[in-house]
């Protein structure tokens, strides 16, 4: 600024006043709490009335949440120690059963030597989802895989698993690992092998029982390939037929062979020792995996022209749709044995994965459907005008997009059958919410435990539950993103 | 997808196990494993421990037959049955026998075509109160709340019991034995009713078990039995005479201690033919000389058996009464084994 | 499918069953349809084969034949003398009573919950996500439990309201007593009923209450027609006229007319013996069956809510406000007619899910369809197979009908779009 200025001009300021702070009734916490809290009558009472609802919930649990006793061996002494500690009529939680039980919560009767089998099963489960759903982003992979490994391995070692199962699992983590780092469409190969692995791991036996079950599928194909020249409806006929073929004859005959020859067994375990979350986490994935490709056939076939064949599948979905689940659970143990052959009698866990896979699939089917009417009608023209059939459009063009919009759909679908996975406890199965604590509670030193057991699995279906659900609201966000 | 398919296939062949019902000993035997339909859990009958171990008195019968049949006492499955899905399991096949506290009835045995082959334990439905309910007998309850299980013969003595003396009640569904005793203990009902071994198990377990009485009536005969399918009379058999080793074996006093001693010793010829020493019974009924020893040897005689799971020194202090032997007065009763 | 143009038809050859598009179709609809009649005839044969083997038929007499027992809450009249047929009635009404009142507050709780996740109250939003992610992404079943066991321990016995200075004290000017069993509440009783009408099954309705019903019934209507009368009106002259103190007299004066004619008591429930007897008493397995299942659903519906009004653009609101209308009135004549039209259809099946979800009663001992016909009866007649084809039948046809139902609703809905 000149002198001149400052003669002429009778003021001027030359320097830059700092910015006053706004009135304290329009900063900082203050403001907030009016815009947020406290704009209106409305809004002041409904703020109100939240607090009385937090202050009031708050207030009658935390004391018997305070009052928690952790170490114990039976309610009475819990009930003892809360007594001694706090004061004579004060209540408290008796956390010492889930210390004691946890084990029957989370593996059921699982042989306790063997636990570390279905840890590594759910660690190998991240390693075969990685090229499925974490497949968009490597750093998401990376992290997942990592985490994935190191707490396997973790927690294996920490329930006692011996020196050799360990090496093999960190082994075949590092593997994954390195692959998904440098050549990420092999860790398909995991993907496809995961379920002989996984079913191995669980139930142990013989190795060889799940590679030639496997093998059934690379045989159909191989059929499909060569007879895809000639027609295609053929092609999928004949690798039906030579997949049943394989299956009904020559595994049978083979696996004997193969046992005698090189032995992979494991020990094996029945399958009525499954329970808790083992026996949810397997129902609940095995019932999503194989509800997946019928859902999708169910949706082809409820979009079909043909209308005989729409006709079934309204029918069936329409059905198992209409009908409860329970309802189709108590057909699975009371009246399956009426409809097979008589003097077949299989395992009621297989039966309840085979309604509980009907009933996910009339659902996904609907999902399914939804995404192949999402899709617009240029693409299913464009794979017509590029001469592809029926069956190579969808494979090629029409189910990969329309998968990837159902993803949402299928993840809370699968969320949806997870929880009802607790069902099974009406058919006599160990689930982890009523009958396990049931049995717990059935015996004498934790009679008349409420609240623990319900809390615990609650909070356990809650983090595993919200979990995938603020995954699959992630996955959307990225697909809307690269649309 | 693709994973999807064969998950789902190697599951099926891994767990895909056949068995036919006309035979029911053959198959056991080719099985090597005995099915065995139980309770869910009720404390002293049949309830699994931390580890899976099943333990009680219905579980002894469980293991008795296994080691008659196969040999080996711990060769059972136990299978978890609900009220609902007890007897279905055992006509469908999917048990061979079903050990779970089930009450004969006339129309069970022929309509339901069951076959209860062995009463292991005489019970009768009974009422439980509050002591400060001022309640001494169940002529009182005109009007009162009552808890009781659904789907079982309970649901029905009790209607039969309220009318027939001209009085009203409004019962209480509850589902399993775990939760009567929460919705009772919490005055949700004023009496809770199941067969008087459950109440004085339930009692037993409470905090305060002298705050509560068990009413004097007994509303009904329950008598408990192990029951298998209609049409296997052979199976039957063994079922039926394998429990009756155990009474048997009470009444001669032969205890899993003095079993070899017994059965090197004895001179009772009903001893000798019991334990296979003269006369080979166990022919008869398709198996070999040994099996009602084996039977014994599992968990003792049925006196043993009764005292460890459910008797006086365990935390549910049944007495004998009924279910002691015909000599001391009750109506445990082993036809001769000739 | 595009048409190709065919010059000529070639002649017919057994191949051209497999290759040729007009023709396959009909090889894979006579393959589906032989297939599934094929499993079709293995299912029946295998079923009739071992029903044959276990000495059983398949026939409904059973139906017929004395059911034996209680049921505690009961819409028609029943005894343990009743039939089956009755008990899965009472069973079947039961299911639908529960599943009315659960869908209605679930709706209401839901959109309640939906709207206020929206709302620019920080606190009340937050509370509101907890509340649907807490029920969210936890079972039912453990809802059921818990709600029941709320409840139970937490209410006070009967009992507790005995005695000069009782421990626990009815509510709402002495008219209702809640307990750990029941919620007893006082019923309206007619001084002069002027004998009932007999609409069969035994079950009975006073003429009153028909009196009432029917003038109910008019009043709504005559509150309609005046509606479009003042509709017709405004649209002519612009001007609506003021009707509501004429429809209010329409429904006040013809009620107190026949209160005053028929005359009315309040019973209140009192403590006889055990238990409280005059009023009504609603057992608490089905309150709690009722609120868990209404809290669950709530939580679909609020998240279903939220989806459907933030589907409606931004420029909708913006423009109301432009025109001057309130917050309130641009969300109801506004935004929420046209949520509405995203909201209807997964609303349905939520409405859907809460019918089949009833079933769960099983966990609070409420005697609903599945544990009349599908569990005690099931069980004490030892006729599964028959009990559980009509159980799923009558699940089957419920839910068709909600399904049309909801459907021609939400066709109705739509017709509004422009």
């Amino acid at each position: 600024m000149s002198e001149i200025h400052a003669q002429t001009v009778q003021y001027v300021r030359d320097t830059m006043l700092p910015p006053a702070p706004p009135p304290n009734r329009q900063s900082g916490p203050v403001l907030w709490l009016r815009e947020n809290l406290f704009s209106g009558p409305l809004n002041i009472a409904l703020t109100l009335l939240g607090l009385a609802a937090i202050w009031y919930l708050v207030s009658s649990i935390w004391p018997w949440i305070a009052h928690s006793v952790w170490h114990a061996n039976s309610l009475k002494e819990c009930r003892g120690i809360i007594a001694a500690t706090f004061g004579e009529g004060t209540t408290g939680a008796c956390w010492a059963l889930v210390r004691e039980r946890w084990s029957q919560f989370v593996f059921g009767f699982y042989p306790s030597h063997l636990w570390w089998r279905p840890v590594a099963a759910f660690g190998f489960l991240f390693v075969a989802l990685a090229p499925v759903l974490f497949s968009d982003s490597r750093g998401i992979r990376r992290w997942v895989l990592f985490l994935a490994a190191i707490l396997t391995v973790w927690i294996m070692d920490a329930l006692g698993a011996p020196t050799a199962p360990l090496t093999w699992v960190a082994a075949i983590m590092m593997l994954a690992w390195l692959l998904s780092e440098f050549r990420p469409s092999l860790l398909l190969v995991m993907t496809g092998l995961y379920p002989a692995l996984g079913v191995w791991l669980l139930w142990g036996g013989s190795l060889w029982s799940p590679i030639v079950v496997m093998l059934g599928f690379g045989v159909a194909y191989a059929v499909y390939r060569a007879l895809e020249r000639t027609s295609s409806l053929l092609a999928v006929v004949g690798a039906i037929a030579a997949a049943v073929a394989w299956w009904w004859w020559i595994g049978p005959w083979l696996v004997p062979r193969l046992n005698q020859t090189v032995d992979l067994a494991i020990t094996r375990v029945a399958s009525d020792s499954f329970g808790g979350f083992l026996l949810s986490i397997t129902i609940g994935v095995s019932g999503i995996a194989m509800s997946l490709p019928l859902g999708i056939i169910l949706a082809l076939a409820r979009r079909s022209d043909l209308p005989l064949v729409k006709g079934f599948a309204v029918m069936f979905i329409e059905f198992i749709r209409g009908v409860p689940l329970i309802a189709l659970l108590f057909v699975a143990s009371l009246l399956l044995n009426y409809f097979l052959p008589p003097g077949t009698n299989f395992d009621i866990i297989l039966r309840v994965i085979i309604m509980v896979t009907l009933f996910a699939a009339a659902y996904m089917a609907e999902v399914i459907r939804g995404g192949l009417a999402a899709l617009p009608k240029g693409q299913y023209e464009a794979a017509d005008s590029l001469g592809l059939d029926y069956w190579k459009a969808q494979r090629l063009i029409i189910l990969p997009q329309a998968l990837k919009i159902s993803i949402p759909g299928i993840v809370s679908t699968f969320i949806g059958m997870f929880k009802d996975t607790t069902l099974v406890t009406f058919v006599g199965l160990y689930d982890p919410l009523k009958a396990t604590a049931d049995s717990v509670r059935a015996s004498v030193a934790w009679k008349g435990t409420y609240w623990e057991p319900y809390i615990f699995t609650g909070a356990i279906f809650f983090i595993l539950c919200f979990g995938m659900s603020r995954y699959s609201m992630y996955l959307e966000q990225r697909l809307k993103r690269e649309n | 997808m693709k994973l999807a398919i064969l998950f789902g296939t190697a599951t099926a062949a891994a767990l895909l196990a056949g068995g036919a019902m006309a035979d029911t000993l053959a198959d056991v035997k080719a099985r090597g494993m005995l099915n065995c339909g139980v309770n869910t859990g009720l404390v002293g009958f049949a309830a699994p421990d931390a580890n899976g171990n099943w333990q009680g008195f219905d579980i002894a019968v469980c293991k008795a037959v296994a080691a008659a049949v196969l040999g080996d006492a711990s060769k059972v499955k136990y299978v978890p049955t609900t009220g609902q899905t007890r007897f279905t399991a055992l006509s469908s096949g999917e048990v061979d026998v079903l050990a779970r506290n089930s009450t004969v009835t006339f129309s069970r045995d022929t309509d339901l075509k069951l076959d209860f082959v062995a009463i292991n334990y005489y019970d009768g439905q009974g009422f439980m109160v509050p002591k400060s309910l001022g309640v001494t007998s169940a002529k009182e309850l005109d009007g009162a709340t009552v808890c009781i299980q659904t789907g079982t013969t309970t649901e029905l003595n009790l209607a039969d019991y309220f009318r027939a003396n001209n009085m009203k009640y409004q019962p209480v569904n509850i589902d399993s034995n775990a939760e009567g005793e929460q919705q009772y203990l919490a005055g949700a009902c004023d009496a809770y009713t199941t067969d008087a071994s459950g109440l004085a198990a339930t009692r037993a377990a409470f905090a305060n078990p002298d705050d509560h009485i068990i009413l004097p009536e007994i509303i009904s005969k329950e008598p408990l039995a192990v029951a298998v399918r209609h049409g296997d009379n052979n199976w039957g058999d063994i079922v039926r005479w394998t429990f009756f080793a155990l009474v048997a074996a009470e009444e001669y006093g032969i205890t899993s201690a003095n079993l070899d001693e017994q059965a090197n010793t004895s001179q009772n010829p009903e001893v000798q033919r019991l334990l296979g020493k003269t006369d080979d019974l166990g022919k008869m009924i398709g198996l070999d000389a040994e099996w009602a020893k084996r039977a014994i040897a599992a968990s003792g005689n049925y006196g043993e058996i009764f005292n460890a799971t459910i008797g006086e020194a365990t935390p549910i202090k049944l007495a004998r009464g009924l279910n002691a032997q015909w000599t001391q007065g009750g109506l445990m009763y082993a036809p001769p084994f000739r | 499918m595009s048409d190709f143009a065919v010059p000529a038809h070639p002649p017919f050859r057994p191949m051209m069953l497999i290759n040729d598009r007009r023709y396959r179709g009909y090889t894979i609809q006579v393959v589906v349809f032989i297939l599934i009649m094929a499993a079709a005839w293995w299912l029946i044969g295998n079923t009739i084969e071992n029903l044959s083997r276990l000495g059983k038929d398949f026939n409904f007499d059973f139906l017929w034949k004395r059911a034996g027992y209680d049921i505690p809450q009961v819409l028609i009249p029943y005894t343990a003398d009743s039939s089956h047929m009755r008990a899965a009635v009472v069973g079947l009404l039961n299911t639908l009573l529960v599943a009315v009142l659960g869908c209605i507050t679930a709706t209401i709780i839901g959109v309640t919950a939906g709207v206020l996740r929206l709302s620019n109250n920080w606190l009340v939003a937050r509370l509101m996500t907890i509340y649907v992610e807490l029920f969210r992404n936890i079972p039912l079943l453990l809802w059921i439990l818990v709600v029941y066991a709320v409840f139970t321990e937490s209410l006070p016995a009967p009992r507790a309201y005995s005695g000069a200075d009782p421990a626990a004290h009815m509510i709402l000017f002495d008219s209702i007593a809640l307990t750990n069993r029941y919620t007893a509440i006082p019923t309206l009783n007619l001084l002069h009923s002027h004998g009932s009408l007999n609409i069969g099954w035994g079950v009975t309705i006073n003429w009153a209450t028909i009196a009432y019903i029917v003038v109910l019934v008019l009043a709504i209507l005559a509150h309609r027609a005046l509606g479009r009368w003042a509709r017709a009106r405004q649209n002519l002259t612009g001007v609506r006229p003021r009707t509501w103190p004429i429809s209010a007299a329409l429904f006040v004066l013809p009620l107190v007319a026949l209160w005053l004619y028929f005359g009315i008591e309040v019973v209140r429930p009192t403590l006889k013996g055990f238990n409280f007897a005059g009023g009504v008493n609603v057992h608490n397995a089905l309150v709690a069956l009722w609120l868990a299942l209404s809290l669950y659903t709530g939580a679909f519906i609020a998240e279903i809510v939220r989806a459907g009004v933030l589907a409606v653009s931004k420029g909708q609101s913006e423009a109301s406000y432009a025109l001057g209308l309130s917050r309130r009135r641009t969300m109801s004549l506004v935004v929420l007619p046209q949520a509405l039209r995203v909201i209807i259809p997964p609303l349905i099946s939520q409405f859907l899910n809460l019918t089949k979800n009833s079933s769960l009663a099983i966990a609070t001992g409420y005697m609903d369809l599945k544990a009349t016909l599908g569990g005690t009866t099931l069980n004490q007649t030892g006729r599964e197979l028959e009990s559980m084809v009509l159980m799923m039948g009558i699940y089957l046809v419920l839910s068709l009908i909600i399904s049309s139902a909801m459907n021609l609703f939400n066709a109705r809905v739509r017709l509004r779009e422009r």
